[in-house]
């Protein structure tokens, strides 16, 4: 008797949440998406089902197009510069220099602004006009860089509608994301190098190992786990990026900062194309599984084996 | 007892977790401003009774009435306040609800009503741009109440400018009260560099050109643009067809009389491409009052912009109208106004139409429209308004009403359904950069051809 009900305990304690994740994850999810096969483009809500209309008429859209571009750029330029830099801050603050723990607050702390913060003061930082383009000036280069403004697109290989290759304004837009979440990437990896015994490096350094030999050797492949986590973590942020975008840039001319998320909200919500803005987001949504099953599939086989 | 104990301990955070997540779910389809209608007490049975039933004759006593709105900036909230203080001196037995949610032009604002119409809880009234916002929207979808009977016993008929009604008006039938108007053509000029070199505000475009040839020839940067929000450069050609086909062609753009294929708008496409070329370089990186602060501080000689651009060069940089700054309608447009105009409908099921109904005849009113504009800056929707409450600006703007054809704004949801201007938008976004007329005209065609029916 006693022991039934034990058991039951903790199957009831986490069946509200359960039914609260079943309904508002879910079953959302499948709304947006049933909704996305309709043409549900006005106020008035349709249920008229049109196939992948949506989805047809998004993938032949300039500016998603240029979106998907966008994303790329953004994703592959983000996660790679901020795995760099917070491995490069980590090994830094580990180096036990003086005034560790206040290195460390400086560096984490962006973390604590929203995104929409950083876009603000950023989009300050990098106005061509008035931010550190005034310094630049002074110092006698007559030619600034056009931060998020610049229209260029290098190497600019016409694919489809749009021109493929790197917007030079999304590298504004990753350095502010950079400077956000570097922090965040050092604290991981200063658990990560913290967590390696000390012995290891001994046992190198015996064998004749020069410090860079045992960097690239022994410990950058214990930190693999955490890069793994990192990777996940922040490709999940750059595929949904919203906030930093639309407080930064918006779409940007020529759409040469525009991503999902910011043509999903005005799509919906200024142009009342639900069905359209639905289809957007379903992509989105497959762009993050697309990274993440994969993930939780070898994670998965780890637990087991 | 030690089973009971635990058995009581999950029910309650059983109780707690469906509690939270009610209350979540509450303050979703509510509005954050207001706690939502149906939370708050009841009105007596009496007075809900009649409400619903708005028997047109029987005067609302008692209740609530929850007013919607997007204004929480500066001088637009403490118009809407004077305006609540009005009502409540007539009504005092009725509790106003200001239920107004903050965001740009009303953007999170339209997302939250929407949500609210479609979940069965709309506010009493709310505010919509007069135009295809209300029309193709609102009344298309068979969301709000026809107003007809409100303007007869008002005599609002011919009170408000014809054009403006028609306007509101679907089959005849008016669905909204206009509370203001602002005109969206018009060049915003510095008066300082004019004048110093000598040269007049251009009326037409060719004066237009010449006096940016002379202006660029002095190093002055001749137009002002900040298209960050491309609503801007809309607003500048929206202002160039207007001058190239005039208010009766322009507003057959609207009603698929004329095709986008038309001569005339590929020519104005090409006076747009023109004129872009005396843009500021940084346009991109600028908003629209970033833009008129160039005009303001003489680092660029003209701004084409709405009349809102009056308010942040009188209230928020203190300059003084026909001394630092002058005006001129947008080239070629002298006998047009383009109008932006905020007004007010009921949506259906609203659960205070009556009381709704007294709020719609104090904003109608000529005593409401005084209080409210010159706050806001804009002018009055009535044409028997008391000019002298007005700056100069508002007082000639005032008469240009009175006399000049009406044409609705593209760039702001009056000319045309929202889904053809966030295509517009997304064209002439292309068009600014690449200048290519052909593909912005292929662009703009299918934006019509999708959108207006």
């Amino acid at each position: 008797m006693m022991h039934r009900s034990e058991k039951a305990i903790p199957v009831l304690m986490i069946l509200p949440s359960l039914a609260a994740i079943a309904i508002f994850v879910y079953g959302f999810i499948s709304w947006t998406g049933y909704v996305s096969f309709t043409d549900w483009n006005t106020l008035v809500r349709s249920s008229h089902f049109v196939g992948f209309a949506n989805y047809r008429f998004l993938f032949q859209d300039f500016r998603f197009q240029s979106d998907l571009r966008n994303t790329l750029a953004f994703t592959v330029l983000f996660i790679g510069l901020t795995m760099l830099c917070g491995l490069f801050l980590a090994k830094m603050v580990d180096s036990k220099i003086k005034g560790e723990a206040f290195f460390r607050n400086v560096f984490i702390f962006p973390m604590a602004l929203s995104f929409i913060v950083t876009g603000v003061v950023w989009q300050w930082v990098l106005n061509p006009t008035t931010g550190v383009n005034l310094a630049l000036k002074s110092l006698g280069i007559s030619h600034p860089p056009k931060w998020y403004t610049s229209i260029s697109i290098v190497p600019k290989l016409h694919l489809g509608a749009i021109d493929f290759g790197l917007p030079v304004a999304v590298i504004a837009v990753v350095l502010a994301a950079v400077w956000q979440m570097s922090g965040f990437a050092m604290a991981m990896y200063l658990a990560g190098l913290r967590s390696i015994p000390d012995d290891l490096r001994e046992a190198a350094r015996i064998d004749g190992a020069a410090e860079k030999q045992i960097f690239r050797k022994v410990i950058l492949p214990q930190l693999k786990p955490i890069s793994m986590s990192l990777i996940i973590i922040l490709a999940h942020i750059s595929l949904k990026i919203f906030d930093l975008i639309y407080a930064m840039t918006g779409p940007g001319a020529m759409f040469v900062t525009d991503v999902p998320g910011v043509y999903m909200f005005e799509t919906t919500f200024r142009g009342n194309h639900y069905a359209q803005g639905s289809g957007i987001a379903m992509i989105m949504l497959l762009l993050v599984s697309l990274l993440i099953v994969p993930y939780l599939i070898s994670s998965f086989r780890k637990e087991r084996g | 007892m030690e089973l009971k104990r635990k058995w009581g301990l999950m029910i309650s955070a059983v109780a707690i977790v469906s509690l939270m997540l009610s209350a979540c779910g509450g303050s979703k389809s509510g509005s954050d401003a207001s706690p939502s209608p149906s939370d708050s007490p009841k009105p007596s049975a009496s007075a809900s009774a009649s409400a619903s039933e708005s028997a047109p004759a029987s005067q609302a006593s008692g209740g609530q009435v929850e007013i919607f709105s997007w204004w929480t900036g500066a001088g637009e909230e403490a118009g809407l306040k004077g305006l609540i203080s009005l009502f409540s001196s007539k009504h005092q037995d009725i509790e106003v609800i200001n239920a107004a949610v903050a965001g740009g032009a009303g953007t999170n604002a339209k997302a939250v009503l929407a949500s609210r119409m479609q979940g069965g809880d709309p506010p009493d009234a709310f505010q919509v741009h007069g135009g295809a916002e209300l029309n193709t929207g609102w009344v298309a979808a068979d969301k709000v109440i026809a107003l007809d009977d409100l303007y007869a016993s008002e005599g609002w008929a011919d009170k408000f400018p014809k054009d403006l009604i028609d306007l509101v008006s679907k089959d005849g039938k008016p669905y909204s009260v206009p509370v203001n108007i602002h005109r969206g053509n018009v060049v915003f000029y510095n008066k300082k560099i004019f004048d110093d070199n000598g040269l007049k505000a251009p009326t037409t475009f060719d004066e237009f050109f010449k006096v940016a040839d002379a202006l660029k020839a002095k190093g002055i940067t001749p137009l002002a643009l900040g298209d960050k929000e491309p609503w801007t450069a809309t607003m500048v050609l929206e202002n160039v067809l207007l001058g190239v086909l005039g208010a009766d062609d322009y507003k057959k753009l609207w009603t698929n009389e004329l095709s986008f294929d038309d001569a005339k708008v590929k020519q104005s496409l090409e006076t747009f491409k023109k004129m872009l070329t005396y843009i500021n370089d940084d346009h991109a990186a600028r908003n629209w009052q970033d833009a008129a602060q160039l005009v303001a501080k003489g680092d660029a000689a003209m701004n084409i912009m709405g009349d809102w651009a009056k308010g942040y060069f009188t209230t928020d940089l203190k300059l003084e109208a026909n001394k630092d700054f002058g005006w001129v309608p947008t080239p070629n447009t002298a006998g047009s106004f383009m109008v932006i105009t905020d007004t007010f409908a009921i949506p259906k099921g609203a659960k205070n139409e009556a009381n709704a109904k007294e709020w719609l005849k104090v904003l109608g009113s000529v005593e409401g429209q005084d209080v409210f504009n010159p706050l806001k800056g804009s002018i009055p929707a009535r044409i028997d308004a008391d000019k002298s409450k007005y700056d100069v600006y508002g007082q000639s703007t005032i008469e240009d009403f009175k006399t000049a054809k009406l044409a609705p704004s593209m760039a702001h949801g009056s000319a045309a359904p929202e889904g053809f201007t966030t295509q517009a938008n997304q064209a002439v976004n292309i068009f600014v950069t690449n200048g290519d007329v052909d593909q912005a005209l292929k662009a703009l065609k299918a934006a019509q051809a999708s959108s207006i029916q």
